[in-house]
């Protein structure tokens, strides 16, 4: 119905960075601080979670329940529900981003720290190492590719989340699909996705790069 | 709670087209029909991959595509392209999204059944296909089911979203009360989906306790 | 009677794992496959039921090319018992037995019958029937194993190390527990193991095998002890070959003598002890009826004056053993003499 190109590059040349608050690289920016700041928060409250529901596991059938019922809802209802508390800000995305983030990495944590074998544990103890340090240097580090992994699907899935904030004006990227529609244009449809994508698979491979510098002993295991 | 009063209080959001037991069942024939769709591609899809080994670069570039994707943006640009104002292309991205756990899922499913069990069934002397439908199935059918659960409960989610883009069902409730900022009728939107969507996942435990033998269950 | 002929197997990427191997499995026997890693022993094993197919040669089955046979067809005329036992954890433990039987086409009653019929034969309860897999400790597993295998009747069973998994007391009532199967049912067991100890124990005929996939000698357990074939056998069967070949030798024709006086009794008429100035001293019993010449020399050695005591089934004493009536059990059953450079070097 529109006899337009898939991509129209002056458009994208003229837009880039025009200054106005709907250009590219403004988006740009507001997309990576949005869907960011959730995977950082939701890191800094899943690990002494985490480790709360590692050491006392009653805890963690009823949170791993809560993080169940949480992750099941859709963002948009999430951010609706958020709507009537924080308003149109910034905050209206992030607090239920960070929910869907810490719903993959409370798991993780636990998956990580239950991934220590037991002899590993047992010859820490053997050796004379008092609970926090034995933890500190032994149980994180062995559970860190476990985490690591959490973590890369928590920050993949807030990068393409955040667009859904489109919706209540807070998306980023995403506002560059709510734009394309109005105007039943493409090219900013395309080109948000193309970037959503690129941040999304740069960012797992910075995250698959920390892997491999923090835990250089588990460079064999990860790949099989 | 006021909003809330005001939403499901309110005698005119019960009945007619945009009453909630219409929008319900739009919802619910949505999010079904691409289900469905989804499932029937990935199960066998899934199923022929986890057991014959070939194909997995496919499963690992559609996991990671799934995540990446921006469900909007595919929405907005699917339906663009398409034409707007029919149903069909707002099904399209539906299950593009909804195959990928389901796949992904089947695929680990099969897979992580343990080698000596595939050794044993293959010496008793049981045919490719029954140790695949005898053996394999039974075994892997939690991840299976967890695959089919996460795939349903991201349909009914896409299918909020894509009430931007014209498609009916109870995103109307939410993507309309935006734009004319009628909180009641985004929050009770919200609740409903809520609703559904807990209900899809409770029906999903309900189905694993029915259909996987207590014998595999037990031992994850 | 299961014939290897020049049997090899060639992987892809150019490791032999079995080499030319030409051997005869006995009917109605256990032949033991017997060798360290990488030896093949598994991987000869496997080819017989064609979970891997040979590279040349041929393999029979009472004479026919195993290579003529659709495998799943093959696969149902012969057991195949693992290490892990390979129970199906989704089906209950009846079911998992009646595995075979439902395949040939057996109806449901028929099958389960069977099935509980095998239960007992490998002396488990019948109420572990509708557990499931998990619910039962290895040992049981490993017998559920056996059963399964068992089920249809097949005359052939392989068996691919599948007593290793579990601790040491559940092997050996395993192992036993096979032997007295064994001879009621007289199958002809190919079994596989690494631990010469459980080769000798279970095979009326034991393969062993070399890296690389060799055969480096086939015989019975005691030829097997006092003549060993190269420096290589010797090595893996390892020290007091002399004396563990004595456990093929039975006690029944050891010379008893009356008890003397010093043995104290109890009013059961079992051994308390060898009276000495003091009190009682140590002593050592055998049963000639079941024990072997190994367990006699033991008992002896056990008494400070080197006589055995040896006593019935209920333990009561039957007589005595002095060392001069073991030994001369023990010059009759002497190795047989060979010629100039025969194997009774010093054990390097």
């Amino acid at each position: 119905m529109i006899e337009e190109p898939l991509v129209r590059w002056d458009w994208i040349a003229r837009n880039w960075d025009s200054g106005s608050p709907s250009a590219i690289s403004t988006l740009l920016e507001n997309h990576v601080v949005t869907a960011f700041l959730p995977v950082l928060l939701g890191l800094v409250v899943a690990l002494p979670l985490g480790l709360a529901c590692a050491r006392w596991r009653w805890l963690y059938q009823p949170t791993a329940a809560l993080m169940n019922v949480t992750y099941s809802l859709p963002s948009l209802v999430l951010f609706s529900v958020f709507l009537s508390v924080t308003g149109l800000t910034r905050a209206t995305v992030v607090i239920p981003l960070t929910f869907f983030a810490l719903a993959i990495l409370i798991p993780a944590v636990v998956d990580g720290l239950a991934s220590v074998p037991d002899p590993v544990r047992q010859s820490a103890v053997a050796m004379g190492f008092r609970p926090a340090r034995r933890l500190l240097r032994v149980e994180l580090p062995v559970a860190v590719p476990v985490v690591l992994a959490g973590l890369r699907v928590a920050t993949v899935s807030s990068i393409s989340l955040v667009s859904v904030g489109a919706l209540i004006g807070q998306g980023g990227l995403g506002n560059l699909f709510i734009d394309g529609w109005q105007r039943q244009f493409y090219t900013p449809i395309v080109v948000g996705i193309a970037l959503i994508v690129l941040l999304a698979v740069l960012a797992d491979g910075l995250l698959v790069l920390a892997q491999r510098l923090l835990t250089p002993w588990s460079r064999a295991r990860s790949t099989a | 709670m006021n909003w809330l009063a005001d939403f499901f209080g309110d005698s005119a959001h019960w009945s007619g087209p945009d009453g909630i037991p219409v929008r319900l069942l739009e919802h619910l024939g949505y999010s079904a029909a691409a289900f469905l769709v989804a499932a029937l591609i990935a199960v066998p899809l899934g199923m022929l991959i986890g057991h014959t080994g070939r194909g997995a670069l496919l499963v690992v570039v559609a996991a990671n595509a799934a995540r990446a994707l921006p469900t909007l943006g595919l929405l907005v640009l699917v339906v663009l392209l398409a034409g707007v104002g029919t149903v069909l292309p707002v099904l399209v991205p539906l299950i593009v999204l909804a195959v990928p756990p389901i796949l992904v899922n089947t695929y680990e499913g099969l897979r992580g059944v343990d080698a000596d069990l595939r050794d044993a069934a293959y010496g008793m002397g049981l045919r490719g296909p029954q140790v695949l439908f005898r053996t394999l199935t039974p075994v892997a059918l939690p991840l299976i089911l967890l695959g089919l659960r996460l795939s349903a409960i991201q349909v009914v989610s896409t299918a909020t979203v894509a009430a931007f883009v014209g498609l009916g069902g109870l995103g109307r409730f939410i993507i309309d009360g935006l734009a004319t900022k009628a909180y009641s009728s985004v929050i009770g939107g919200a609740v409903l989906v809520a609703a559904l969507a807990l209900a899809v996942q409770f029906g999903f435990l309900l189905l694993d306790r029915v259909v996987v033998s207590p014998g595999v269950r037990q031992t994850r | 009677m299961i014939t290897f002929e020049g049997v090899t197997k060639r992987y892809r990427d150019g490791t032999v794992a079995v080499d030319d191997l030409s051997l005869e499995v006995p009917t109605g026997a256990i032949t033991v496959f017997v060798g360290p890693s990488g030896c093949g022993k598994t991987t000869s094993l496997r080819m017989i039921n064609r979970m891997i197919d040979a590279t040349s040669g041929r393999i029979a089955l009472d004479g026919q090319d195993v290579r003529e046979i659709d495998p799943p067809t093959l696969r149902r005329g012969i057991g195949y018992v693992i290490q892990q036992a390979g129970l199906f954890p989704h089906r209950r433990i009846v079911d998992n037995v009646a595995t075979v039987p439902y395949l040939l086409g057996w109806n449901k009653k028929k099958a389960r019958a069977r099935a509980m019929e095998l239960l007992e034969l490998v002396g488990l309860d019948a109420g572990l029937a509708n557990r499931y897999p998990f619910q039962l400790s290895g040992g049981q597993q490993q017998r559920v194993g056996v059963a399964r295998a068992l089920a249809a009747d097949p005359p052939v069973l392989l068996m691919d190390e599948p007593f290793s998994a579990v601790d040491p007391v559940v092997r050996a009532s395993l192992q036993d527990e096979l032997l007295r199967l064994q001879s009621e049912l007289r199958k002809t067991i190919v079994f596989v193991t690494h631990d010469i100890d459980e080769a000798v124990k279970l095979g009326d005929t034991v393969a062993v095998l070399r890296v690389g996939g060799r055969l480096a000698q086939m015989a019975g357990p005691a030829t097997l002890l006092t003549e060993p074939a190269d420096d290589f056998v010797r090595g893996f069967l390892g020290r007091d070959r002399g004396i563990r070949r004595l456990s093929f030798i039975s006690a029944k024709e050891v010379r008893l003598g009356p008890a003397p006086p010093d043995l104290v009794t109890g009013e059961d008429g079992r051994p308390l002890g060898w009276r000495t100035g003091d009190g009682l001293a140590a002593y050592g019993t055998f049963d000639p009826e079941t024990d072997s010449l190994r367990a006699a020399l033991d008992a002896a050695l056990l008494s400070p004056n080197g006589v055995a005591v040896a006593v019935d089934e209920e333990g009561r004493v039957r007589g005595v053993a002095g060392r001069d009536a073991i030994d001369e059990l023990l010059a009759e059953y002497a190795p047989p003499v060979r010629g100039a450079g025969s194997a009774e070097e010093a054990p390097a």
